[in-house]
C-alpha cells in the first residue's frame, strides 16, 4: 500500500513539476493562442478590414472538435489508425533492420561499398512516391505494396545517415582503441557501433518522418477497396469525397499527433541507448 | 580495510630495464610515387629505458610521423625502429604491430565518450583478454582514485574538465603496463594553471611507474620541466638538430620554473628551435601533421 501512495505521490509532483515547467507552459500557451487566432478567423471573414480568405474556409477548431467527438466513436476511425501505424512501424522496423547492416557495411568494407554504393545512389534519388504503380503491380497485394513504399521511404535516409556516421567516427578513437590492443571485431562493435549510434538515430528520425508522408500518400492513392486500403490517408481522402470538411481536418491533426507519439518513442529509445548524450 | 583496495602501482622491480627505444636512419616519405614528401630523413636516436624523452620542433617537422611509426599507425620508409633489442619495424616490416606495450595519449583526448570514465580505463585489460570485466573495472577504479579522479569514475568524459579527461586518459594507458608512453601534445589545449596541475600529476605517475616517456611538444618550458632530454628537432624533414640534456634532480616541482638553472636552459632551447622555426615559417608550408 505504501508502495501504491508513493508511486502515486511521486506521479503527482511529476505533473506539478510539468504544469510548472516554464517551457511547458509556453507551448500549451502557444497552442491555445493558435486555436484562438483559428477561431477568430473563421467567425469574422475580415480582419481589420482585410479579407482572409483561407483561415475563413477551414472549419474552426469548436466544429472539428464536435465532429472528433463523433468520429472518435466510429469503429473505422480506430481502424484507421490501426492500419496506418502497423504499416509505419512494419515499413519503418524492416528498413531499420536492413538499413542499418547494410550502411555499416558500406562504411567499414571498401569493396562491398564499391560494389553496392553505386546502384544504391541510382535509386535514391526516386521519389517513394514514384514507386507506387510497380509496387502495386510487383506485389501481391495492396497492403504489401503500400508497406513497401513506406519502407522505401525510410530506407535511403536510414543508410545514408548510418554510413556517414559510420565514416565520420574520429580515427583517433580507432587508434586509441588499436593501440590498446584491441581487434577488429572490437573496433566494429565496442568502437564504430556506438560511435555510430547518434548518426543512426538521426536517420531514424528523419525516416520516420518521411514514413509517414510516404504512407499517407500512398494510401490516398491505393484507395480503400475490397481487397485492402485504408488508413489515415484514405481517412482523409474519403471524408474529402464526401465533402466533410472538418472531418478531413480531423483526420490531418491524428496525422500531426500519430507522428508525433512516433517520433517521441523515437527520441525515447535515442536516450535510453545513448546515456552519454543528451542529444534532442 | 578501506585501503588494502589500492592496488600496486602498474611496475615492478625491473621496471627501468624495460622500455628502451632505439630509431636508426629513420626516414619516411610521404606518397612516393605523386607529392613525394619527405618528412622525416635519416633520424636516428636512442632512448634509454624509463627516460623522459622530450620531442620540440615546428609545426609540421614530422615529430607525429616518428610516433606514428613507434605505435605502428604509421609505416616507415627505410631504417628500424627497436623496442628493447625486438625490432617494431624494420627493412622488411615497414609497418609496426599495434600493441598495448606502447600506449599513445593524443592531441585531442580520446577518451571513447560512450563510455564511463571506469569502463574507458578498463577498456584495454577487456580487450586483450587479460581480466573479466568485474575485475578489469575493479582495478580500474582503484587506479582512477590513486589518480585522485574517485569522484567522477562513473561520469562520461563529455562531463568532466578537460585536465580531468587527460588525466583519465593516462591512466587508461598505464592500466595495460606500457614499456612505453607515447604523447602527442597532450596539454596543448589547456591553459597555464591547468597544464602545470597536469604537469605534477604527470610527474607524480612517473616517479611511480618509471615508464619511458615519449613526449611531443610545442611548449619548451614544458619541454625542460618534464624531460631529462629535450630534442630539438629541425623543421621538415625532421632530423635532430639538437639535444638538451636536463640534468636536474626528480621529484621536480613547480619552484624549478623560477630557478636560474631551469632559465638557461629553456633560453638555450628556444634558440636552437627558434631557428628551425624561422625555416619553417618562411618556407610557409601547411602543417603536415
Amino acid at each position: 500500500m505504501g508502495k501504491a501512495s508513493k508511486r502515486q505521490e511521486t506521479l503527482g509532483a511529476r505533473a506539478k513539476a510539468l504544469v510548472s515547467d516554464l517551457t511547458f507552459r509556453r507551448g500549451v500557451l502557444s497552442i491555445l493562442i493558435f486555436l484562438t487566432l483559428w477561431e477568430i478567423g473563421f467567425r469574422f471573414n475580415e480582419w481589420f478590414g482585410v479579407m482572409v480568405p483561407f483561415v475563413g474556409k477551414v472549419d474552426a477548431p469548436s466544429i472539428v472538435a464536435t465532429r472528433w467527438s463523433d468520429v472518435v466513436l466510429l469503429p473505422g476511425y480506430w481502424e484507421s489508425w490501426y492500419l496506418s501505424m502497423g504499416r509505419v512501424f512494419l515499413g519503418f522496423l524492416i528498413a531499420q533492420i536492413i538499413g542499418i547492416p547494410f550502411g555499416l557495411a558500406m562504411a567499414v568494407n571498401k569493396y562491398f561499398r564499391g560494389m553496392f554504393f553505386p546502384p544504391f545512389e541510382i535509386l535514391r534519388p526516386i521519389p517513394p512516391l514514384a514507386w507506387v504503380p510497380a509496387s502495386i503491380i510487383f506485389w501481391p497485394t495492396t497492403e504489401l505494396s503500400i508497406m513497401f513504399v513506406t519502407f522505401l521511404g525510410a530506407f535511403y535516409t536510414i543508410v545514408i545517415n548510418v554510413l556517414g556516421g559510420a565514416r565520420a567516427v574520429d580515427i583517433q578513437y580507432l587508434r586509441a582503441a588499436q593501440s590498446m590492443g584491441a581487434t577488429q571485431w572490437d573496433l566494429f562493435r565496442k568502437i564504430i557501433l556506438p560511435g555510430t549510434l547518434p548518426s543512426i538515430f538521426i536517420g531514424a528520425a528523419v525516416g520516420m518522418g518521411i514514413t509517414w508522408e510516404v504512407v499517407l500518400a500512398a494510401e490516398m492513392i491505393s484507395g480503400g477497396g475490397q481487397q485492402s486500403g485504408g488508413g489515415l490517408g484514405f481517412f482523409i481522402w474519403s471524408s474529402y469525397m464526401g465533402g466533410v470538411m472538418d472531418q478531413v481536418i480531423v483526420g490531418m491533426i491524428s496525422i500531426g499527433l500519430a507522428g508525433y507519439i512516433s517520433s517521441s518513442l523515437i527520441r525515447y529509445i535515442g536516450y535510453r541507448s545513448m546515456p552519454w548524450r543528451r542529444m534532442f | 580495510m578501506t585501503t588494502a583496495a589500492h592496488q600496486q602501482p602498474a611496475t615492478d622491480k625491473n621496471a627501468s630495464t624495460k622500455g628502451a627505444i632505439s630509431i636508426r636512419n629513420v626516414t619516411k616519405i610521404y606518397d612516393p610515387k605523386g607529392a613525394n614528401v619527405l618528412a622525416v630523413d635519416d633520424c636516428s636516436l636512442e632512448i634509454a629505458p624509463a627516460e623522459v624523452c622530450m620531442i620540440v620542433g615546428p609545426s609540421g617537422c614530422g615529430k607525429t610521423t616518428l610516433l606514428n611509426a613507434i605505435a605502428g599507425f604509421h609505416s616507415i620508409t627505410s631504417g628500424q625502429i627497436d623496442l628493447d633489442g625486438e625490432m617494431l619495424c624494420g627493412p622488411d616490416k615497414p609497418l609496426a604491430d599495434q600493441g598495448a606495450d606502447r600506449v599513445v595519449v593524443f592531441q585531442n583526448g580520446a577518451l571513447f565518450p560512450w563510455k564511463t570514465l571506469a569502463d574507458n580505463v578498463a577498456y584495454g585489460p577487456i580487450v586483450q583478454g587479460l581480466m573479466n570485466k568485474a575485475d578489469a573495472r575493479e582495478k580500474a577504479i582503484s587506479m582512477l582514485s590513486e589518480a585522485g579522479l574517485s569522484g567522477v569514475a562513473d561520469k562520461y568524459p563529455g562531463e568532466v574538465s578537460s585536465g580531468m579527461a587527460r588525466r583519465a586518459e593516462i591512466v587508461r594507458a598505464l592500466i595495460n603496463d606500457p614499456k612505453v608512453l607515447l604523447l602527442d601534445e597532450p596539454y596543448r589545449a589547456m591553459d597555464a594553471l591547468t597544464k602545470s596541475i597536469m604537469h605534477e600529476s604527470l610527474l607524480e605517475v612517473y616517479d611511480r611507474t618509471r615508464v619511458t616517456i615519449f613526449f611531443i611538444t610545442h611548449d619548451l618550458e614544458e619541454a625542460i620541466f618534464l624531460g631529462d632530454r629535450v630534442i630539438v628537432m629541425t623543421t621538415r624533414p625532421a632530423r635532430t638538430k639538437k639535444i638538451v640534456e636536463v640534468k636536474i634532480n626528480r621529484p621536480r616541482d613547480y619552484r624549478l620554473l623560477s630557478s636560474e638553472e631551469f632559465r638557461i636552459l629553456v633560453q638555450e632551447t628556444k634558440e636552437a628551435v627558434h631557428e628551425e622555426a624561422v625555416k619553417a615559417f618562411e618556407a610557409g608550408e601547411r602543417e603536415l601533421a
